[in-house]
């Protein structure tokens, strides 16, 4: 602005050159690189390592080759497969029910409905509060002597359908899903509203304008647009449930008897309580691998459908 | 079909406020019965509010069970991670969205694989390194790891918002004779508190509540944070309701402050970590 053309090539210059001295560069990053490296890159590496090994955390290593992954997969008494058979059902529970109701909200939310913000701000609320405590208050909710579920269910004379609901085989584990899922409506209504905000309003009225219905214009207008949003709520809701672990652990820590076992459950006993630093690992790697791969797998499912 | 439009709408906000219920209930039981005696909790007055105010139930809380020391703890170790994740995700940003080098974009799409990589993966190469360099039960043990794991989501926010700034603000900056550093701290740093306060009340919320981590690299009582901390305490009186629920509303109570203050704020750093991931 103002100023000369062979001016402001000669000021451009100047900063060109103080911008790429390399050793701004490296000191600009290094925390980071150190940081990032350091707890999250290199240990996905360490724990790849330690997991071929059968090791006690503190003696020493024997090596025992793809041993760990081989007894993961086929010991009826670890029950990997059981804990990830657990997870993967909290999973469908969540992509399909969790997730459509959150959509259900969203849309609802979206099309400027009075108390918009308020209904916004409570539906998100849950998220916020700290997994200890929604599990301690679903553990006095649940409790089979003075919890309001059995104190309700008693006072409409429904008293045989009170339960141990936690302590039962057979409940825990449905139990245990409800809080879960309660947790984070909230959670993926917030990100798909966002997603049903920015549907520009010109594209909403042109539909209304021809004759579309409400449903119409969801289904043809909304729905594709944010099919983005929609699928990182899906990532998140499958990746989020294999990784579950903070409410089970306060619920029933995988009990009663490994009726509510999930992978990340499964980890922190064979780290802490057996001391087989090696599985614990192999399990940690079967997790990243996981993770990944249905990420993955999510967005081609996504991508195909295009 | 007016009428069936107007019951329509009559039915969804059936519908909204039913869920208002389900997602309010929970959290008001905990508040009344953190205010009652075992006799109104256990049989005479359930759901209602309670018929004597038993503030006692929060001095117990605060007395008994070291609960002002595990907030102390909280709040150092999440006001650490803040200022650690900030100051090292603001300088990263600068090198990725400001200096001028080949493998930029490269390198931020590599921090950005933190968005996806679950914690389970440093739980056992970091508890063990931690236990060598006899870091276990300090509050490095737990700021280093949140630090780390933050800085993906700090890094995309904070390179949002840097991008907007303007080049010429630099150069303005350089032809006045500012060194590299002078730029970062006294012109962009400044410019970029709405990223701040995004990163921040993010960080602060994912530390505040952060179970996993805690309960692994912190056994000593005294440096426990408030999850675990209530969780013990949970532990320990099992039969006694009302301190208990005063615990779990004391651990709650700044987040839903802070909420009712910056809702929007909030919501927005809940929106910003997760699109575009």
């Amino acid at each position: 602005m103002g100023v000369p053309p062979p001016l402001k090539e000669w000021e451009n210059r100047i900063m060109n050159k103080l911008y790429s001295r390399k050793i701004h560069i490296i000191v600009f990053l290094l925390p980071a690189l150190i940081l990032f490296c350091g707890v999250l890159i290199a240990p996905i590496g360490a724990s790849g390592y330690f997991s071929l090994f059968d090791w006690n955390g503190l003696g020493e290593k024997t090596f025992l080759g793809f041993a760990n992954y081989r007894e993961l997969f086929t010991s009826d008494e670890i029950g990997f497969l059981k804990a990830l058979g657990n997870s993967l059902l909290l999973a469908v529970f969540s992509v399909f029910l969790q997730l459509p109701l959150a959509l259900g909200l969203a849309l609802t939310l979206g099309k400027k409905i009075k108390g918009e913000r308020l209904f916004l701000s409570v539906y998100f609320m849950p998220v916020l509060i700290s997994t200890v405590v929604i599990g301690q208050l679903w553990l006095k909710i649940y409790n089979p002597d003075y919890g309001i579920l059995n104190v309700f269910l008693r006072s409409i004379g429904l008293e045989k359908w009170t339960r141990i609901w936690l302590g039962t085989k057979q409940t825990a584990l449905g139990a245990v899903f409800v809080p879960t899922l309660w947790q984070y409506v909230g959670y993926h209504m917030l990100l798909l509203y966002a997603g049903v905000k920015s549907v520009p309003p010109e594209l909403r009225e042109a539909a209304m304008l021809d004759g579309a219905s409400d449903r119409q214009v969801n289904r043809y207008i909304v729905l594709p647009y944010i099919k983005p949003i929609i699928r990182i709520s899906v990532i998140f809701a499958v990746t989020g449930s294999l990784k579950s672990f903070d409410l089970i652990y306060v619920l029933t820590n995988g009990g009663p008897l490994h009726a509510t076992e999930v992978p990340s459950t499964l980890m922190i006993n064979m780290l802490f309580l057996r001391n087989r630093y090696g599985m614990g690992s192999t399990i940690a790697v079967m997790l990243i691998i996981l993770c990944f791969g249905f990420a993955l797998l999510i967005s081609a499912i996504f991508r195909e459908e295009d | 079909m007016r009428n069936s439009s107007k019951l329509s709408r009559v039915l969804i906000y059936i519908g909204l406020i039913f869920w208002m219920f389900i997602n309010l209930f929970p959290v008001y039981w905990m508040f009344t019965f953190s205010l009652k005696n075992n006799a109104e909790i256990f049989g005479d007055n359930v759901i209602g509010l309670p018929k004597h105010w038993l503030w006692s139930n929060y001095t117990s809380a605060l007395g008994t069970g070291n609960m002002p020391k595990y907030f102390l703890n909280s709040a150092i170790v999440a006001t650490a991670t803040i200022i650690i994740t900030l100051a090292v995700a603001l300088m990263a940003t600068f090198a990725l969205t400001r200096l001028i080098w080949k493998r930029r974009k490269t390198l931020n799409k590599f921090f950005m694989l933190g968005l996806t990589i679950p914690i389970h993966a440093s739980i056992v190469p970091v508890y063990v390194t931690l236990s060598k360099l006899n870091m276990l039960n300090t509050y490095w043990a737990l700021i280093i790891p949140y630090s780390a794991f933050s800085l993906a989501m700090a890094i995309l926010v904070c390179t949002g918002f840097m991008n907007e700034i303007p080049r010429e603000l630099d150069e303005s900056a350089c032809i006045d004779g500012c060194s590299v550093w002078g730029i970062f701290l006294r012109i962009i740093v400044p410019l970029m508190k709405p990223a701040v306060a995004t990163v921040g009340i993010y960080t602060f919320l994912q530390c505040w509540n952060e179970l996993m981590f805690a309960n692994i690299f912190i056994s000593e009582s005294a440096l426990r944070t408030l999850p675990v901390g209530v969780q013990a305490l949970s532990g320990q009186y099992t039969t006694n309701w009302g301190p208990i629920g005063a615990a779990l509303v004391l651990a709650t109570f700044p987040t839903l402050l802070l909420y009712i203050f910056l809702s929007r704020k909030i919501q927005e750093s809940f929106m910003a970590g997760a699109i575009k991931g």
